[in-house]
């Protein structure tokens, strides 16, 4: 019968009606996810400069391979301290691992003969054991991450520091270009395969693989348990020390990465390089929906986060405006950003 | 109607005229360069630029990293490649992290002008020419004024340390002085330097000389002189001008500035990339010195009213 309650009609009405629900809740959950604010943030600011300078060579190949690179330099950190800030602890220190690791690849190299490869390993070797040593700090004495590793990035950019002028008496090893040739990992750290930096695909693959853990194994389950309350997670057996410290291990190790492609590309180093990283790392993994607080956050959220900033520092140099003003805009676009985002969230948990 | 039409299309054919007069090929040059407009003597060079913008009538944009980064600096000159502009101004104090980028900006047809740093390399990376002053050169006339003032043991304050420019000012220095010389690496932050200093003054009270690499590191160094009583009693020179540095020249506390005129430096280059994009015009050197000048108590007056200006 087509009418009445039971009729066609009316249960196709209800099928649709049901369907639309389906939809709706869908995208709701779409919505709280942490990455969608920071992609309508992303959608937003790369309108704004194609807009304003478009024609000035930000839609251009160049352009925007330009933009990718700043932006995997932020990312390749800030996949990584986004997992440990989503386990609720911060390492300031990267920054200056990037200085010290730079620094163990090109002296004993230009200076002492090594091979580039040993070099490299070395280095890495160091960063596993300088970001075993963070975690296991945090985690023995119970101290704010922040304090421990706020201790390391001196320690290490001071050691830096002094190392490099006793041994070469100057600031900068430089010259790395004529030791490379044939060296079996010199070529998975440099080049640009398609015409992308390699840094870009490290950033890429790092995404994937992170992003991986994060959401589909009980490793990454133990993550989000350790951030969102230690001791409840502690009580039902995550092994809280093991997942910090390897966190730890993993963002030191991300820094000797960059450093590792950096002093390959550019064949010099000093003793400043990486400055400032640990904060544009935390600052991408911010704009791209991390909590500060732990226990919520994503990795792909992470990587747009990266995106956006990279976008924002390469981008504004295409427009007019006079560099006296740069800090400024910068400010305010990433103000922007991260409000939108937050306002999104807000909507989303408000509407369910 | 009809005459609402002609008025209309009149009154835009009107506003599209000065654009049409804008696509008249302005020249758009960019300089690029290691130094914050946060710093005085940036500051300087960035006034040289917007006057040569003004005088030549090309759009110039000036860009620098937020801080002293040889990465960021190069991937700043690759997005001024990507823009395409008619000329390039940059300042090489790392060769080796900036020469990719150099040479990419040179291989796309783009003249460049190098300046402040880097006067060794500029003509092997392809640039025009080089503005600025040979650092060497300067630091060794710095190195023989004071040995002929009969000094043999010295301290270099460097401020900022990995800029080749800096280190070839501190080399030339110790040639020039042939004797005993340490450099004291500082920062750029007053008090940080100062202390460093003072700590250093109270360790070697017998100390003869002192030379510093910069305002930056010259002002907070002045300041633990008079604290420690010692101002106008130890030699004391410095590389670069500032309103301070003139005011302690004036009276006696110290005994030299060199400059740069580091104004030409950021004027000279955009002058010249404009003559160039607009009619083909170049001077024929590879290398226009704009130092060093020496600065002393007789003529610091004259500067100190050209220095507030942040011409000098």
């Amino acid at each position: 019968m087509p009418g009445g309650e039971n009729g066609v009609f009316a249960s196709a009405g209800r099928f649709r009606r049901n369907f639309l629900e389906g939809r709706m809740a869908n995208l709701r959950k779409l919505m709280v996810r942490p990455e969608l604010g920071a992609v309508t943030a992303l959608i937003a600011v790369f309108i704004y400069f194609a807009v304003t300078a478009g024609s000035q060579g930000f839609l251009t190949t160049e352009g925007t391979i330009n933009y990718l690179e700043v932006g995997a330099e932020h990312g390749i950190l800030a996949v990584s301290v986004a997992l440990l800030m989503i386990a609720g602890e911060f390492d300031l220190s990267i920054g200056s691992m990037i200085g010290a690791a730079g620094m163990i690849i090109a002296i004993p190299v230009t200076k002492f003969g090594w091979p580039p490869w040993l070099a490299i390993l070395v280095a890495f070797a160091f960063s596993l054991a300088v970001g075993y040593l963070n975690g296991w700090l945090v985690v023995k004495t119970r101290l704010p991450s922040f304090i421990i590793t706020l201790a390391s990035l001196y320690l290490l950019r001071g050691l830096t520091f002094g190392l490099t002028i006793a041994l070469l008496n100057y600031t900068r090893a430089s010259g790395m270009g004529s030791y490379l040739n044939g060296d079996p990992l010199v070529t998975i750290f440099s080049g640009a395969p398609l015409g992308l930096k390699i840094s870009i695909w490290w950033w890429a693959g790092l995404t994937l693989v992170l992003g991986w853990i994060l959401f589909n194994t009980s490793y990454g389950n133990w993550i989000f348990a350790v951030g969102g309350d230690a001791q409840a997670a502690r009580n039902v057996g995550v092994p809280v020390a093991r997942v910090k410290i390897s966190l730890f291990m993993l963002t030191a190790a991300t820094g000797t990465l960059l450093a590792t492609i950096q002093v390959l590309d550019t064949g010099s180093t000093d003793v400043l390089r990486g400055e400032l990283a640990e904060l544009e790392a935390i600052a991408s993994a911010v704009i791209g929906g991390n909590l500060l607080t732990g226990g919520y956050g994503s990795v792909f959220g992470a990587t747009v986060g990266a995106l956006i900033l990279g976008m924002v520092q390469q981008g504004i140099f295409y427009t007019n405006i006079d560099t006296n003003w740069f800090k400024a805009v910068l400010g305010a676009m990433l103000l922007a950003a991260v409000l939108l985002n937050n306002y999104l969230r807000q909507q989303a948990l408000r509407s369910q | 109607m009809k005459t609402k039409l002609i008025t209309a299309l009149a009154v835009l054919g009107s506003l599209l005229l000065p654009i049409a007069g804008f696509a008249q090929k302005k020249p758009h040059i960019i300089v690029v360069t290691h130094g914050q407009v946060s710093d005085s003597f940036w500051l300087v060079v960035k006034n040289g630029v917007d006057q040569a913008a003004k005088d030549s009538g090309a759009q110039v944009d000036y860009r620098s990293p937020e801080k002293f980064d040889m990465v960021a600096m190069s991937q700043l000159i690759d997005a001024a490649v990507a823009s395409k502009p008619d000329g390039l101004v940059v300042s090489i104090p790392d060769a080796d992290a900036l020469s990719k980028a150099i040479q990419a900006a040179v291989k796309a047809g783009i003249p460049v002008i190098s300046m402040n740093s880097g006067s060794d390399v500029s003509k092997k990376l392809g640039c025009l020419m080089h503005v600025g002053q040979e650092e060497y050169v300067a630091g060794k006339g710095a190195g023989e004024r004071m040995k002929a003032e009969g000094v043999t043991k010295a301290v270099c304050l460097n401020q900022e340390v990995g800029n080749a420019g800096l280190d070839a000012r501190a080399k030339g220095f110790k040639d020039g002085l042939g004797g005993d010389v340490e450099v004291l690496a500082v920062s750029m932050d007053f008090t940080q330097t100062r202390n460093a200093f003072a700590g250093y003054l109270q360790k070697n009270p017998d100390v003869q000389a002192i030379l510093a690499l910069g305002p930056t590191g010259a002002e907070p160094a002045l300041q633990a002189l008079e604290q420690a009583g010692k101002a106008g009693k130890v030699k004391f020179g410095t590389f670069d001008l500032s309103p301070t540095v003139l005011q302690a020249l004036s009276k006696g506390e110290m005994d030299f500035a060199i400059d740069q005129q580091q104004f030409l430096q950021g004027y000279l280059p955009v002058i010249f990339l404009a003559n160039y994009v607009k009619y083909g015009l170049l001077i024929a050197t590879d290398s226009v010195p704009t130092g060093p000048g020496f600065v002393t108590q007789q003529n610091a007056k004259q500067v100190i009213e050209l220095s507030k200006q942040g011409i000098r």
